[in-house]
C-alpha cells in the first residue's frame, strides 16, 4: 500500500508543479484536479471513504466552477516582472519554509507510527460508539454525538459563507 | 444564461435524477454506511448544478430560485439548532444530548437522533452551495446585462 501511496503522492506533485507553470490557465486548473483526485484515491487507499465521497464530490464541483471561471475570464497568465523588493519577499519566503520544515521533521520523529494512537479517548471511540450512541457507522456517531460542537461548527462555516457571499454580489444597493 | 448542446442536455436529463437520488440515500443511510449529511448534500446540490448548466435560465427564474435556498438554508440549521437546544429539556441536561432510543444497531430506523441530524445537515449543506452557486451565476449575469 506504500507504494502505491508514493506513486499517487508523484503523480500529485508532478500535477501541482504543471500547475504552475502551465501557460495556460485551463490546463492549470485542470492539472491542479489531478491533485483533487488523486487525494479521493489516497483516502481510500487509507480506508476512509467517508472522506473520499465529500472530497470527490467537492472537488468536481469547484472544479467546473474553476473551469467556468477561467473560460469566462482570460486564459493567459499575467506577466510580472522581478525587481528588488520581491527578491526579499522569495528569499524571506524561503527562509521560513526551511524553519517550518526543521520543526515538522523534528515533530514528525516524536509522532507515534500510523495507526497506533496513544491517546484514551480513540480507543474509547472505536469500542463504544456503537453501543452508545446506536450508530453503525462511527464516523457520523462520533460527528452528531460526541463531537456535535464541531458538526455544528462546520453547518455555521457554510451558513455564513453563503451569506457574505450573497451580501458582496449584489449589484443593487451598492451605490 | 444560455444551455449546452444537444447532447449536453441529454445526458443532463438521464443523470441529473440519479445523482439526487443517490444524494438522498447517502443522507438517509448516514448512520449506516460510508457518508453523511455533508456528502449528501455536496451530492443534491450538485445534481441542481448539473440541471442549471446544462439548459440554462433567465435571470428572473434565477433570482426567485435564490430566494428560496437561502430561505431553506437558514430554516435547516435553525432545525438542527433547535434539535441540539432540546437536548437542554429532554433526559439528561447536556447541548446535543441524543434524547430518542437508539434502537437497534443497523437499522434504517436506529441512532437516535443522529439521523435527524443528518437529514438537516444535509438540506443546509445542499442549500448553502446552491446559493453561492446561484450568486456567482446571477452576478455574472447583471454585470454583462
Amino acid at each position: 500500500m506504500e507504494l502505491a501511496l508514493s506513486i499517487l503522492l508523484g503523480f500529485m506533485i508532478i500535477g501541482a508543479i504543471f500547475a504552475i507553470h502551465a501557460k495556460d490557465l485551463l490546463s492549470a486548473v485542470i492539472a491542479a484536479g489531478i491533485v483533487g483526485y488523486s487525494l479521493v484515491i489516497c483516502f481510500l487507499l487509507l480506508k476512509a471513504p467517508d472522506l473520499a465521497i465529500v472530497q470527490i464530490v467537492v472537488e468536481t464541483i469547484t472544479l467546473i466552477i474553476m473551469v467556468a471561471v477561467v473560460l469566462d475570464s482570460t486564459r493567459e497568465e499575467l506577466k510580472i516582472n522581478i525587481d528588488r523588493q520581491q527578491i526579499l519577499n522569495i528569499s524571506l519566503a524561503l527562509i521560513f519554509i526551511l524553519v517550518l520544515i526543521f520543526f515538522f521533521v523534528q515533530a514528525i520523529e516524536t509522532l507515534n507510527p500510523f495507526g497506533q494512537h496513544s491517546l484514551r479517548m480513540a480507543s474509547a471511540y472505536v469500542g463504544e460508539t456503537a453501543a452508545k450512541t446506536g450508530s453503525a457507522n462511527l464516523v457520523t456517531g462520533v460527528l452528531f454525538d460526541f463531537r456535535g460542537y464541531d458538526t455544528l461548527g462546520e453547518a455555521t462555516i457554510l451558513f455564513t459563507a453563503a451569506i457574505g457571499i450573497l451580501s458582496i454580489l449584489r449589484i443593487k444597493g451598492k451605490k | 444564461m444560455q444551455g449546452m448542446s444537444l447532447i449536453v442536455k441529454k445526458v443532463a436529463q438521464l443523470m441529473a435524477g440519479l445523482i439526487f437520488i443517490y444524494g438522498i440515500y447517502i443522507i438517509v443511510h448516514g448512520h449506516l454506511t460510508p457518508g453523511g449529511g455533508f456528502a449528501g448534500g455536496a451530492l443534491i446540490a450538485g445534481s441542481y448544478i448539473l440541471a442549471i448548466l446544462a439548459y440554462g435560465s433567465d435571470t428572473i427564474k434565477l433570482k426567485k430560485e435564490e430566494t428560496g435556498t437561502s430561505l431553506t438554508e437558514s430554516i435547516s440549521i435553525l432545525f438542527a439548532l433547535m434539535m441540539a437546544v432540546a437536548g437542554f429539556f429532554i433526559g439528561t441536561k447536556v447541548f446535543f444530548n441524543n434524547y430518542l432510543p437508539a434502537g437497534k444497531i443497523g437499522e434504517l430506523v436506529s441512532a437516535g437522533v443522529i439521523p435527524l441530524y443528518n437529514i438537516f445537515i444535509g438540506i443546509e449543506v445542499a442549500a448553502a452551495l446552491l446559493t453561492i452557486f446561484l450568486a456567482l451565476i446571477i452576478y455574472k449575469e447583471e454585470i454583462e446585462g
